[in-house]
């Protein structure tokens, strides 16, 4: 796959002593979604937080081998962490809404990324909205604070947000675990939709949605990549015992 | 009835009293100086200066030094206090240095303020050549009251959810830009209370102010920061021990104390009202 738009090539990371990734190696294509299943604590969130050096917010952490998104290492020296991170948006595993209206919220990014054109400002809240599959439910009350919404709201205004700067990729840490069934199957039809323009790498502890939603599945325990495939073949026939034991439910 | 039910009734009745003994002797202050005090107040003893030896009078200048030395207290500990506490908190790693800084932060605020006052003497008034002025006497209280604020805004800062820091973040924000836009809006209102605590004790201290810039009887407002003053706590000292007419002038000293008391107490409440429409503001 040389048209990878990202290549993970022998990436290890490190909190400290401990080594949290070992040798990951990973090639994504465009415009598909990858799935990330594994039990607790299996790297499976430091990987998808490597991804958009979210992780540098702690202190003592230290990187081996290379990211690279469009041909470029992300972890070379000269590379701007604000690009990189306004490039590759990001999904958190407990929405979280600034306590802002909702328009103010879709519109922070474009203004830290020095939008100033009212405008354009307002254009691309809708059109973000729109393609968060939120317009219709808030387009009537653009001005109230974001905490009013229920929580599958709140996470779809946080894909909004994200959507907003025109990401080329979207990182989501089990957007879903903390919303209720009709929540979280629109918030996975939505990924579907988003699959068209983004590539989206999903982390997920719920095996039936990883089936359902993503094109490829990686397997991760104990921070290393067991397996990584095609979702159909992962959950068909999987090649190794432990991840067949994992996606049966032996453990986990 | 057992023992046990004894014992429970004992140590009870031993706190209840505990808080009685504190509640009383609050009040006893608070009577003692309101009902030798409250007959003296008037429009006329707030903005008249004082008279015949500070015999008669008013205490205005007092008033208005008391006033300028804590502004300049406050121009001084809020940005510095928040300044050093943004640091600290956002972008300070959590080393051994680090560590030591709020080590000796913590420390600085069990400092004796008459430490304050001689420090004051030889940084501001002889070293950089302030003289005894409102200058000298409010920076030397805000070095002071800056454990207070820097602490207070430490607290402040760490309330605001780290998810409000990742998300600024993730979608692109440097680290200043997320602090700025989406941290301290949040913090201020904290950061604000503490400092207004932090100034309430230092409008009424004494000791620091007392080498640094305060005066025995200045008949008139003070001109520019560079003069000296009168204030409220000084003037209450002198009053009520240094006056050769001491008995004459008992009733100016027990006016003074409540004024310095009410100044104080509003400098409180504002900070509680503050507090109580943020967490509100929160809430909503």
């Amino acid at each position: 796959m040389n048209d990878a738009k990202i290549r993970v090539n022998k990436f290890s990371f490190y909190y400290g002593q401990s080594k949290a990734l070992h040798d990951i190696s990973v090639d994504v294509k465009e415009n598909t979604v990858i799935g990330i299943i594994g039990p607790s604590g299996c790297g499976k969130s430091t990987f998808l937080r490597s991804l958009n050096r979210m992780n540098e917010i702690i202190t003592d952490t230290k990187t081996d081998g290379e990211i690279i998104i469009d041909g470029r290492n992300i972890y070379d020296k000269d590379v701007d962490i604000v690009d990189i991170r306004r490039k590759i948006g990001m999904v958190f595993q407990k929405s979280n809404p600034f306590p802002k209206s909702i328009f103010d919220n879709v519109a922070y990014g474009l203004r830290i990324n020095g939008a100033k054109d009212k405008n354009y400002i307002a254009q691309k809240v809708e059109t973000s909205l729109q393609n968060a599959a939120l317009w219709n439910e808030v387009k009537d009350r653009l001005n109230t604070n974001a905490f009013e919404l229920s929580g599958g709201q709140q996470q779809r205004l946080c894909i909004a947000r994200a959507l907003a700067v025109e990401p080329e990729v979207i990182l989501m840490d089990e957007p879903a675990s903390a919303l209720d069934p009709t929540a979280t199957l629109k918030i996975e039809e939505l990924i579907q939709k988003l699959k068209e323009k983004y590539t989206i790498i999903i982390v997920t502890h719920n095996m039936q949605q990883a089936a359902r939603i993503s094109d490829f599945t990686a397997f991760f325990m104990m921070g290393e990549l067991k397996e990584y495939g095609e979702t159909n073949k992962i959950f068909t026939s999987p090649a190794k015992k432990i991840t067949e034991d994992y996606i049966t439910g032996r453990f986990g | 009835m057992n023992t046990r039910q004894l014992k429970q009734i004992f140590g009870f009745n031993l706190l209840r009293i505990c808080a009685g003994i504190i509640f009383l002797s609050i009040i006893l202050i608070l009577y003692d100086i309101a009902s030798k005090g409250l007959n003296i107040i008037s429009w006329e003893f707030i903005f008249s200066m004082p008279k015949k030896g500070m015999t008669e009078g008013g205490i205005f200048p007092a008033i208005v030094g008391t006033v300028m030395v804590t502004s300049i207290t406050a121009i001084v500990s809020i940005p510095l206090g928040m300044g050093c506490a943004i640091y600290l908190n956002e972008y300070a790693k959590n080393g051994k240095l680090t560590r030591l800084i709020r080590l000796s932060i913590r420390n600085l605020s069990g400092v004796p303020s008459i430490v304050y006052g001689l420090f004051g003497v030889v940084l501001f008034v002889q070293l950089m050549n302030f003289g005894t002025s409102i200058l000298s006497a409010g920076l030397t209280l805000g070095l002071m009251t800056l454990p207070w604020t820097v602490t207070a805004s430490e607290e402040a800062l760490k309330n605001v959810p780290k998810s409000y820091r990742e998300g600024s973040l993730a979608l692109g924000a440097t680290k200043w830009q997320a602090i700025r836009t989406n941290v301290l809006p949040y913090a201020v209102g904290g950061m604000l209370t503490g400092t207004i605590l932090g100034l309430a004790r230092a409008a009424g201290e004494t000791a620091p102010i007392l080498f640094t810039g305060v005066a025995f009887y200045i008949p008139f407002i003070p001109k520019s920061v560079s003069s000296q003053f009168m204030a409220l706590p000084y003037h209450l000292y002198v009053m009520s021990t240094q006056h050769p007419a001491i008995e004459q002038v008992k009733p100016i000293a027990y006016g003074t104390a409540l004024v310095l008391i009410i100044v104080v107490f509003a400098m409180n409440l504002s900070a509680i009202i503050l507090r109580y429409k943020l967490r509100k503001l929160k809430e909503e």
